[in-house]
């Protein structure tokens, strides 16, 4: 009797850890499928936007002979990766010194500038860019449609964004600079020697969240570099984008999509190399509840 | 309670601290300008009653910045002191003063912002008109709002001096030696380390976020649009005008004002809900003890995060496309179309469109959402469930019990952040319809039916239907919206209040 109760549990649990393996597998099949369609397009020799297999008929790896010598993506991939690291290396520097200052320093401005910042943040982002686009006029009267204006918009206000970090600093036990006060140190060299040895996570996290936005933007790009009909500046989101467009799509597409799995690629395998820091990093900042 | 009654009880929660939250933040507002009254009537008395008992050197030294510091052994401080004073004269002489003149010349009266129109003007000897450029009242609102920031500085600078100045009397008279120059460098790593770490971000921030914003803060009180683009016009301060046509008084406008706004908070709403009880849904069913290959399935979903969002989402929008014919159209039409006998009219039929977006932000949020859950859900203290599994409670009734209760608790601040976020969710928008399907009837001002305000404001800075002004007012109006949602989060959250306690 109690060996027949055991074993309907045993049957019914194998039945619940199917059905859940299946469910996961069909959606995780289902996440995919874009994806896939992504990656096999790239592959199709059938030249136009539309087709009507989701396998190619023909496969060729003509696309990527395309991208590489016939557009100037590989132009618009070294623009956005200059981009890239100089307003990552800028994002990180401005980001991990207002933590710093905000988190371990009581100076009287403290709070009120905690504050400002706070209502700043509310804000849409986009609303001030018709001004920041004059901005650069006057500053760079003759590359204000530029990569630098595009590292000015990216970077200049990182100090918005430091609640993650300070977060991060809040929880790094004061004892330790009380320790090395005793000591003499300076607030200078806790920042250094003490604290910044300890932060790599979010250091990490910093970074990767910096990095990954210029490969990912369009808002701000496209609308610095409106109207330039010079496409060497451009960065892969926006030209990418314009392949897309009504007059392009039926010549670009499938040269679209072997750029997309080209730019993709590196993102995705950094993303999921760094995924364990990304999450300590929103799970962290997110549900301080 | 039922888990029913209990999310009633949190909702209604949300809404009747509503009126507390918002009389916290203006009662505390009200503390904060009695403090700053105060502050700066105790100030000035310090200022005036330091001039009166002050010595030659230090009244001099309310004139001459500096004075007080290198006549006293602070050298090179006072130099630095001096230059910024001339500079700042020298500013305010050759460019702040006109520019503030400008500034103010139409301010109260509503009329333009500057006063030299660019005229046209008859060369004989080539035959041509010529444009003479007048005033650029774009520029003038930006000059006179950097002009403010140098004044504030400034002073802030200036009364800093000065308490120097009379400090330094003081401590000579009681025969000690001013801190030399050394010294002040010194507490810049130390006592004073935060400004050297806060200058240049602060420099930043000022020069490409705050000038800009409050700039457009303005604008939201001009008649800057197509109509009078700089420089070749000027345009006009016409005070609340604007908040009046959007708010009622231009009803065309206010109707789609009211039908974008309407649609952003159910996007907003569907796009939050959705995503983190499917995220959360997702977390459970990957996170049984009985799964295998956890970190796979895990990979698998994290992957659409990984993937830029221009890439997922253009793919997306054009698997959706519905074009003129089935031969023109995306992979998903044709599949629906082929499959079902159902035309999948994305961009065209308005709740198609909208559902449809919807859905592909599931595809794109419900990862990160697990990503979230998932780690909560590990933290919740295991003693809950086996003493619920003592109980008898099943699957079920301990995830409405304990695993949802819980969930919501800790992640209620979350949950508004990223309802605010979605409310400026441009990507998966634009990326994905471009606001279509349009709809000129309802619709005015270039925004269309899945238009987010956000999307709005974008369509409104750039091309055919750029609208500067109204662009400012969506602007402001978003920033109210986000304000009251993220008061929310900043009353309840421990997080802000008992900032000290987590050490």
């Amino acid at each position: 009797m109690d060996k027949k109760k055991t074993g309907s549990l045993k049957a019914a649990r194998t039945t619940a850890s199917a059905v859940t393996h299946v469910v996961l597998t069909a959606l995780g099949i289902l996440w995919l499928i874009p994806l896939f369609y992504l990656i096999v397009q790239s592959f199709r020799a059938e030249p136009g936007a539309w087709s009507s297999t989701f396998f190619p008929k023909t496969w060729t790896l003509d696309n990527y002979r395309r991208l590489f010598f016939e557009t100037q993506f590989v132009q618009w991939y070294l623009n956005t990766l200059l981009v890239a690291v100089i307003s990552c290396a800028i994002t990180t520097i401005f980001v991990l010194m207002v933590s710093y200052a905000f988190s371990r320093i009581r100076f009287k401005a403290r709070k009120p500038m905690m504050n400002v910042m706070l209502i700043l943040g509310m804000f849409p982002g986009f609303m001030s860019m018709t001004a920041v686009y004059f901005l650069l006029k006057i500053l760079l009267p003759n590359h204000f449609q530029s990569l630098a204006s595009l590292i000015i918009v990216y970077s200049a206000g990182a100090a918005l964004s430091y609640y993650v970090a300070k977060g991060f600093f809040d929880t790094v036990p004061k004892t330790l600079d009380e320790a090395a006060r005793l000591d003499g140190a300076t607030n200078a060299q806790i920042f250094w020697k003490i604290i910044l040895p300890l932060s790599k996570p979010i250091i990490i996290y910093t970074i990767l969240i910096s990095f990954i936005a210029p490969w990912c933007d369009y808002i701000f790009v496209s609308f610095i570099m409106s109207g330039v009909n010079d496409t060497s500046m451009y960065t892969v989101s926006l030209g990418m984008y314009k392949w897309l467009e009504r007059e392009m799509i039926q010549q670009y597409f499938t040269t679209f999509c072997a750029a997309a799995v080209v730019v993709a690629v590196p993102i995705t395998a950094l993303f999921m190399w760094l995924q364990r820091y990304y999450v300590e990093g929103i799970t962290g900042g997110s549900v301080k509840g | 309670m039922n888990p029913l009654q209990k999310l009633a009880y949190y909702v209604v929660r949300f809404f009747t601290g509503l009126p507390g939250a918002l009389a916290d933040f203006f009662s505390g507002m009200g503390r904060g300008i009695v403090r700053l009254v105060k502050g700066t009537g105790q100030a000035l008395g310090r200022y005036f009653g330091g001039f009166a008992k002050g010595d030659l050197i230090t009244k001099g030294s309310y004139f001459v910045m500096g004075l007080g510091h290198f006549t006293r052994g602070q050298v090179v401080k006072g130099v630095i002191y001096l230059v910024l004073e001339v500079l700042f004269i020298l500013y305010m002489v050759l460019f702040g003063g006109t520019y503030l003149g400008k500034f103010f010349y139409g301010f109260f009266s509503g009329g333009t912002v500057g006063n030299v129109p660019t005229q046209d003007f008859w060369n004989e000897e080539e035959g041509i008109y010529e444009k003479i450029a007048g005033d650029n009242s774009f520029k003038i609102i930006l000059y006179g709002v950097l002009t403010f920031l140098v004044i504030l500085f400034f002073l802030m600078l200036y009364f800093r001096s000065v308490a120097e100045s009379r400090e330094n009397e003081a401590t000579v008279k009681a025969g000690r030696r001013c801190p030399g120059f050394r010294q002040d460098l010194k507490d810049l790593t130390d006592k004073k380390f935060h400004l050297v770490l806060l200058l240049l971000p602060m420099i930043g921030l000022l020069m490409f976020t705050v000038i800009p914003l409050i700039t457009m803060i303005l604008i939201a009180f001009t008649n800057y649009d197509a109509s009078t683009e700089v420089p070749q016009h000027l345009f006009s301060w016409v005070g609340l005008a604007n908040f009046g046509d959007i708010l009622g008084g231009n009803s065309a406008m206010s109707g789609t004002f009211l039908r974008v706004l309407g649609w952003t908070l159910v996007w907003a709403f569907f796009a939050t809900f959705t995503n983190y009880f499917g995220g959360m849904v997702l977390a459970l069913l990957i996170n049984q003890k009985i799964v295998k290959w956890k970190k796979l399935f895990r990979t698998v979903f994290v992957a659409t995060i990984a993937v830029p969002q221009f890439v997922s989402l253009l793919i997306m929008s054009k698997m959706l496309t519905y074009g003129d014919s089935l031969e023109m159209s995306g992979i998903i039409v044709q599949l629906f179309h082929n499959l079902f006998g159902v035309d999948l009219k994305f961009g065209v039929d308005i709740m198609t469109t909208r559902i449809a977006i919807i859905v592909v932000n599931m595809w794109i949020g419900v990862p990160y959402s697990m990503l979230i859950c998932s780690g909560i859900l590990m933290n919740i203290p295991q003693e809950l469930y086996e003493s619920s599994r003592i109980d008898g409670a099943g699957p079920v009734k301990t995830f409405f019990s304990i695993t949802l209760p819980y969930m919501l608790f800790v992640t209620g601040p979350y949950l508004i952040t990223q309802f605010i976020g979605n409310i400026n969710n441009f990507n998966v928008i634009y990326l994905l319809s471009g606001g279509a399907p349009g709809d000129l009837l309802r619709y005015t001002d270039g925004a269309k039916s899945t238009d987010l305000l956000i999307t709005w404001l974008y369509q409104l800075s750039l091309g055919v239907n750029r609208n500067y002004k109204l662009a400012s007012v969506i602007g402001i109006l978003v920033f109210v919206i986000s304000a009251v949602f993220s008061l929310m989060v900043y009353n309840n959250s421990s997080a802000v209040q008992k900032e000290d306690e987590f050490q």
